[in-house]
């Protein structure tokens, strides 16, 4: 039963052995450390870099501009920010040169708040990284998912982001379904497998079990839990956190139905749609800053497009809008979402009045109805290039 | 080369000309550079994938893209951001080339994120062995960036040093601004030598001396697989771009007129033969831009087209070459805060 970080390493083996990965680099990423978090221990083709983040964009552009396949890492997301311009190049490569160059490359950073990382550990980067377009983003939120959605980011031909709620790191499958198809049960077996073991690690070479090739796809959400009352969508950490939440409400007859969106972009559309338009209410999770959240992205479609559906305002509950996450715990939980304050803003969008009751027509949406033309919302084109399913 | 250096110096001065009569938006380009960037086409390793150069250009290399066959008239097509431009179907600025056929790397407005996205190819070049080099352009104001320190301490790697040609283009300028009043090195070149590379500093303007300096170099980073930084003093003849006028500056060098008064000196042309060169070359690009400006401009819809791909393009067909980290021998420590240097040098 594999952790996070093993199940990242254990995809990271799988793409250099089967879908090949030609390089896995970073700083510390080779050995003797394999990673700060120990995600690229005892594999093949990982190596240290320079710490210099910029340069390790540009090396993993280059590498796949040469026909490689290089998955490289940014060692904590707090230090993707000065990249942001090279992470903007990668996005538009295969666009500015009309289809000419495409730029295969997997970027992995651990992401989030939860394991006191006080201001330079603790950051998110969903809401920068879906600000880049031309990039594909994921954010597993369980072991299966790390290692299926990475083995996706590896096979894609295009730059693909993987974020890792570095809270998750060491969290076990909570139970089968998160298993990888073939991974020994035990744990400590696994561990003996392909943990290096500390101090001297000279001569020491993992055994990989054989994992099956199961890919997660990019794009597609995942419902954790059926429910009629309210649609709660949230990935990474915070799906851990909606489950305890939609549990607690549960003893209040509070019937919710979670989301793991898994991708950011492109992101699955119809299954928030579906959803909200059968609960009619919907809050939004995550533990970025809330201010030009990618929550809000989430909310505007839904009050564009499932208005008539809407029961009441949908909710964002996030990160507040502050220059960092403080390192004393206080300081923290009162910065990013945790159960309490998911809790709260279920309820408050459950027991929002139900703004359809005593409409006995729906509202039509008077900009379609003035040309009597076929509705075309403003993401019709976006859905159309960008729905890969 | 003087034939395509007439021809680059055309081909810019029609630019501006069709920037200045509506038919374009902007203009920034190479003129001054041509004796540099056309000798540097002519010796690129041309082709396709790692036994090729890799060229990782910036906007003022219009002379090394027709050095290397490149058609002028795709160029006046970027300009015009028609639909039928090849390097970017009409979305981005003129001289911003890119053709992978080449390994030529998309060119971008950025000054410096070249120099770091080059270190990539040649990694891979490095493990591949061959002859195949990357090859790194940028102007002088671009080193104060981030990313040309970046490219110095990736390509002087102890034990994997990276073959690539490390250039320079220094006019002098960063815009407006004089390099003189935000440079305190002598020579920007002299930068390599603190990682141990081989530099260069040479006249870019002559064609002769920037054709043999390019050649030495280029014979280096083949043959001994490690970097070479070259600074090649260049002019710059119309300024940065359009938005500074783009007019002739009489007291820069100007290397194709000195080039061709060496020809007529020597014989080997006489000045109405390059008179007569010339004016073939703005009469034919003339009329090439009066067919250009009829193709027809990209469909609204297309913006949406090569965000995504399906297809890995540049894996098809590409000899991967993985790093294997059991091949890999770290070099002695040569740091004096460790114990074995420390006895090392009181022996």
């Amino acid at each position: 039963m594999a952790t996070m970080v093993q199940a990242v390493r254990l995809a990271l083996h799988v793409g250099e052995t089967k879908l090949g990965v030609t390089d896995i680099f970073g700083e510390d990423v080779g050995p003797p450390l394999g990673g700060v978090f120990t995600a690229t221990q005892g594999l093949r083709t990982a190596w240290n870099s320079p710490l210099d983040e910029r340069g390790i964009v540009g090396a993993a552009m280059g590498l796949a501009m040469a026909g490689q396949k290089p998955v490289a890492e940014i060692q904590f997301c707090d230090y993707a920010f000065n990249t942001i311009d090279l992470l903007k190049l990668a996005g538009n490569t295969l666009w500015s040169s009309n289809g000419d160059w495409n730029v295969p490359l997997v970027l992995m950073t651990p992401v989030g708040a939860g394991i006191h990382g006080s201001l330079y550990h603790s950051h998110s980067l969903d809401a920068q990284a879906t600000r880049i377009p031309g990039w594909k983003i994921v954010m597993p939120s369980n072991p299966r998912d790390a290692y299926g959605l990475m083995l996706s980011a590896i096979q894609d031909p295009n730059p693909v982001m993987v974020l890792i709620p570095k809270a998750l790191m060491r969290v076990k499958a909570a139970g089968p379904d998160e298993m990888i198809p073939g991974e020994p049960e035990d744990p400590r077996a696994l561990g003996k497998m392909i943990d290096a073991p500390i101090g001297q690690r000279e001569g020491w070479e993992p055994e990989w079990p054989e994992t099956a090739l199961e890919f997660v796809p990019i794009g597609a959400a995942k419902t954790v839990r059926r429910g009629e009352h309210v649609t709660v969508v949230t990935y990474g950490r915070m799906v851990g956190v909606a489950k305890r939440a939609a549990d607690v409400l549960s003893r209040e007859d509070i019937d919710v139905e979670l989301i793991d969106l898994r991708s950011l972009h492109p992101y699955d559309w119809p299954a928030i749609a579906e959803s909200v338009a059968r609960t009619g209410r919907a809050v939004f999770v995550n533990e970025d800053t809330e201010i030009t959240n990618f929550g809000e992205h989430l909310i505007r479609r839904c009050v564009e497009e499932l208005w008539d559906s809407l029961r009441a305002p949908p909710i964002l509950e996030a990160g507040k809008h502050l220059p960092g996450v403080g390192l004393a715990e206080p300081l923290e939980a009162a910065t990013i979402p945790g159960l309490g304050s998911v809790t709260d803003a279920i309820r408050r969008c459950v027991r929002q009045p139900d703004r359809r009751v005593g409409n006995s027509r729906p509202r039509r949406d008077f900009a379609f109805t003035w040309t009597g033309e076929a509705p075309v919302g403003p993401f019709d084109a976006y859905e159309r290039a960008f729905r890969h399913r | 080369m003087h034939e395509r250096m007439v021809e680059a110096r055309c081909l810019e001065e029609r630019l501006i000309r069709m920037q200045r009569g509506g038919d374009g938006y902007f203009w920034i380009g190479g003129p001054g550079e041509e004796a540099f960037n056309v000798a540097l086409g002519l010796l690129a390793k041309k082709g396709q994938g790692l036994d090729h150069d890799y060229l990782h250009l910036h906007y003022r290399s219009s002379a090394t893209l027709l050095a290397m066959g490149a058609d002028p008239v795709d160029a006046l097509r970027q300009m015009k951001s028609v639909a039928t431009d090849p390097y970017s179907g009409g979305r981005n600025f003129c001289g911003h080339y890119s053709k992978r056929e080449w390994n030529v790397a998309p060119i971008t407005s950025p000054i410096e994120v070249q120099y770091a996205t080059a270190i990539g190819t040649a990694i891979a070049q490095k493990r591949a062995g061959g002859e195949g080099i990357t090859i790194v352009q940028g102007g002088d104001a671009g080193t104060a960036e981030g990313d040309f320190a970046s490219c110095l301490v990736w390509a002087s790697r102890p034990g994997f040093e990276l073959p690539m040609l490390i250039i320079v283009t220094n006019n002098g300028w960063g815009i407006s601004t004089p390099g003189h009043e935000q440079h305190g090195e002598q020579r920007i070149a002299d930068r390599g030598k603190a990682f141990g590379m081989r530099t260069a500093t040479i006249d870019g303007n002559d064609a002769e001396s920037a054709y043999r300096g390019l050649e030495e170099a280029m014979r280096y980073v083949r043959r001994e697989r490690k970097p070479f930084l070259l600074e090649a003093y260049v002019s710059r003849l119309y300024g940065h771009s359009s938005s500074s006028g783009s007019n002739y500056v009489e007291t820069e060098f100007d290397c194709v007129t000195e080039i061709e008064k060496k020809l007529v000196a020597r014989h080997l042309r006489t000045s109405d033969e390059c008179d007569s060169l010339r004016a073939e070359y703005e009469q034919f690009l003339l009329e090439a831009a009066k067919t250009v400006s009829l193709e027809p401009k990209p469909e609204p819809a297309s913006v949406w087209e090569h965000v995504f791909t399906d297809r890995d393009i540049v894996g098809e067909g590409a000899r991967k070459v993985p790093h294997d980290n059991r091949l890999w021998k770290a070099p002695a420590c040569s740091f004096p805060t460790t114990k074995a240097s420390k006895s090392g040098s009181a022996s």
